[in-house]
């Protein structure tokens, strides 16, 4: 914003403008697509320029280009957001011109996947994207409002099978009714994992607020659950479970046993209990001293306090808990499939033993595609619980 | 104090014995291992194991210490301000990827083993050190920084011996949060076949060895513990000296 008042020439053009059309001009030249034989052998890298005849390649090109050149002028960040839009729609032009035109002489089990030119190019355009929404500031509703219709392009694409040449698409098509059980499984671990250590964080929080003895218990004790690799704490829940299954009569019939699902989310919960109780501590402390003493001086009950002046004002710090947990269970769901509890890990360590790349893609990109879109819902979430005042400061 | 004068020397000591005479710990961990089932890990050395874990920790907080520090620098002087929101954007980014994401997704670029570990622990590790950099190098006191103009330094004398010194201990603290995130990330390496004492909590999930998963997991929460103690004790000492320095 200073960089208007100052009007020095200079400063007319954004240094990460100028970064981001340095490094995409650098990754037009690598491989843009890989045409591989079939779904194991490694690939031949593409260049842009040659995955479709130039007549359909040179539009996607040309917008490509001139993204980069619109992120350029520091002083319009509206038209720096649509140069990355306008960037990303011919990177998927590319996609969708190529896939087809590149199968069409690769012979029957060919598979055709995005390469690191491709990858290089979709991470600059966003980051170009972000650079120039950092500089807009939208407020959290018109955030909302811009995830909503990024994720509505996305769907359509996907629906509208521009892509499904292309090899993900291909292992997912082949796959599809375990996809969505994943999907779902994936959705189950993460949230339900959150809500439960919700359920019960909030209220030992509250506890330890007020009891300065049991915070000084409880905290480190939580801590410590948190130094355990999450891989020894899924492996410790399986006998554990194991053997409560065995013995609890009707355990089993709920679903308690030692592998599948219930040791994964007991570990998740475990794991989500650190940042909820931390957080609600310090949230609620948050309060400043003079809003508890008006609150006191105004007859409030310790109750209606903690109701109206200290959960309020600890929303965000809380919240922000909360997505510290679910980005995280997100992440540490994968290794769920480790150890049969289902979710996209299954995809990815089965990629991993068959060393079949497209399929930890399809296992990998919709976990990184959930956390980004997690964070970004919780962060909206955050601002609009953060009082007004402060906000806009 | 003194708990920590009994705690320390115990944690360390039950540390080195579970590393260095693994078999002494048979009869505690017999009753876990299925009947039959060998009971401590003989596959290779603990002590490789937790060099090569402690290794791979090291080499990529230092690179993502390098990494964000310089970063921090260059965004909070007057030059690189315009980079800030990216910056952050960009270690924001590296701590949602989920580390086993990033662990799959590179190994089709960098192949199997310690390559694809370095990358999810690199990344993992960026956000806590850039944040606590810049928290560091933008909350001086004006005070401080008026003073050392008012000596004469110049900005590269004023950012190496006065401003890098004051955020020191905050630089410090980033570090400890993500050394100890990274040290239980790594076991996940062991997924892609690096060679970390994951391998022998793997090695215990995939034949239900339950004495073998505490084992690998009893370590590296040793571990994290006590790097945790050693840089808490590092930062207390730094920001006891600051403090003697900056009050004559």
């Amino acid at each position: 914003m200073q960089t208007i008042a100052t009007g020095d020439a200079r400063h007319r053009v954004s240094p990460p403008g100028l970064l981001f059309a340095a490094l995409g001009l650098a990754a037009l030249f690598g491989p843009f697509m890989t045409l591989a034989a079939n779904r194991i052998v490694a690939g031949e890298g593409v260049s842009i320029w040659a995955v479709a005849p130039p007549s359909l390649t040179l539009p996607g090109v040309v917008a490509v280009l001139l993204g980069l050149v619109l992120g350029l002028p520091a002083v319009w960040p509206r038209l720096r957001l649509l140069g990355a839009v306008l960037g990303l729609g011919g990177l998927l032009w590319l996609l969708a011109q190529g896939a087809p035109a590149m199968l069409e002489d690769g012979g029957d089990y060919a598979r055709v996947s995005p390469a690191i030119g491709f990858w290089c190019l979709l991470t600059i355009l966003m980051l170009l994207m972000a650079d120039a929404l950092a500089q807009l500031a939208p407020g959290p509703l018109m955030r909302g409002a811009l995830l909503a219709a990024v994720l509505g392009a996305l769907a359509l694409i996907l629906w509208s099978g521009a892509l499904s040449p292309l090899s993900v698409m291909q292992e997912y098509s082949s796959r599809r009714s375990a996809f969505i059980d994943a999907t779902a499984r994936h959705l189950q671990l993460a949230f339900g994992s959150l809500a439960t250590a919700a359920v019960i964080g909030f209220p030992i929080g509250i506890l330890c607020h007020r009891d300065q003895r049991l915070r000084g218990t409880t905290l480190p004790a939580l801590s410590f659950l948190q130094t355990i690799p999450s891989l020894a704490m899924f492996g410790i829940m399986i006998p554990i479970l194991g053997w409560i299954g065995d013995t609890v009569p009707g355990a089993q019939a709920i679903g308690i046993a030692g592998i599948g699902f219930a040791p994964a989310f007991l570990a998740l919960v475990l794991y989500s209990l650190l940042p909820v109780v931390a957080n609600t501590v310090t949230g609620l402390a948050a309060a400043p001293p003079t809003a508890i003493e008006a609150a006191r001086g105004m007859g409030m009950t310790p109750g209606q306090r903690l109701l109206r002046v200290e959960l309020p004002l600890g929303m965000p710090v809380i919240l922000t808990g909360l997505r510290i947990v679910l980005v995280q269970n997100i992440g540490l769901a994968v290794i769920a499939g480790l150890i049969g509890g289902g979710g996209y890990g299954t995809f990815v360590f089965q990629g991993l033993n068959q060393t079949a790349t497209d399929l930890i893609l399809l296992g990998a990109l919709p976990t990184v595609a959930l956390a980004l879109v997690s964070a970004i819902v919780m962060d909206i979430l955050v601002e609009l619980t953060r009082p007004k005042a402060t906000r806009t400061a | 104090m003194r708990p920590g004068i009994v705690l320390r020397p115990a944690v360390i000591l039950l540390l080195l014995a579970l590393v260095l005479q693994p078999e002494w710990f048979e009869p505690v961990f017999a009753p876990l291992a299925p009947e039959g089932a060998p009971v401590i890990y003989a596959r290779s050395s603990l002590l490789s194991l937790s060099l090569s874990h402690l290794g791979l920790v090291a080499a990529a907080t230092a690179a993502a210490t390098l990494v964000s520090v310089t970063l921090a620098i260059l965004v909070t002087r007057e030059a690189g301000a315009a980079f800030r929101p990216l910056s952050r954007t960009v270690t924001n980014m590296g701590q949602t990827f989920p580390p086993v994401a990033v662990l799959a997704l590179t190994v089709p670029a960098l192949g199997f083993g310690a390559g694809p570990t370095l990358v999810a622990l690199f990344l993992y590790g960026l956000l806590p050190i850039f944040e606590n950099s810049i928290a560091g190098l933008s909350t001086l006191p004006p005070a401080t920084i008026e003073a050392a103009r008012g000596l004469g330094l110049n900005r590269r004398q004023r950012l190496i011996q006065v401003e890098l010194p004051l955020a020191l201990p905050v630089i410090l603290t980033g570090i400890r949060l993500s050394v100890v995130i990274s040290l239980g990330t790594a076991t996940i390496g062991s997924t892609v076949a690096a060679r970390t004492l994951g391998e022998v909590i793997i090695a215990g999930l995939l034949t239900s060895n339950t004495a073998y998963v505490l084992q690998g997991g009893l370590i590296v929460g040793l571990f994290a513990v006590a790097v945790y103690d050693a840089l808490t004790q590092l930062e207390a000492r730094l920001a006891r000296r600051s403090r003697a320095t900056s009050t004559p």
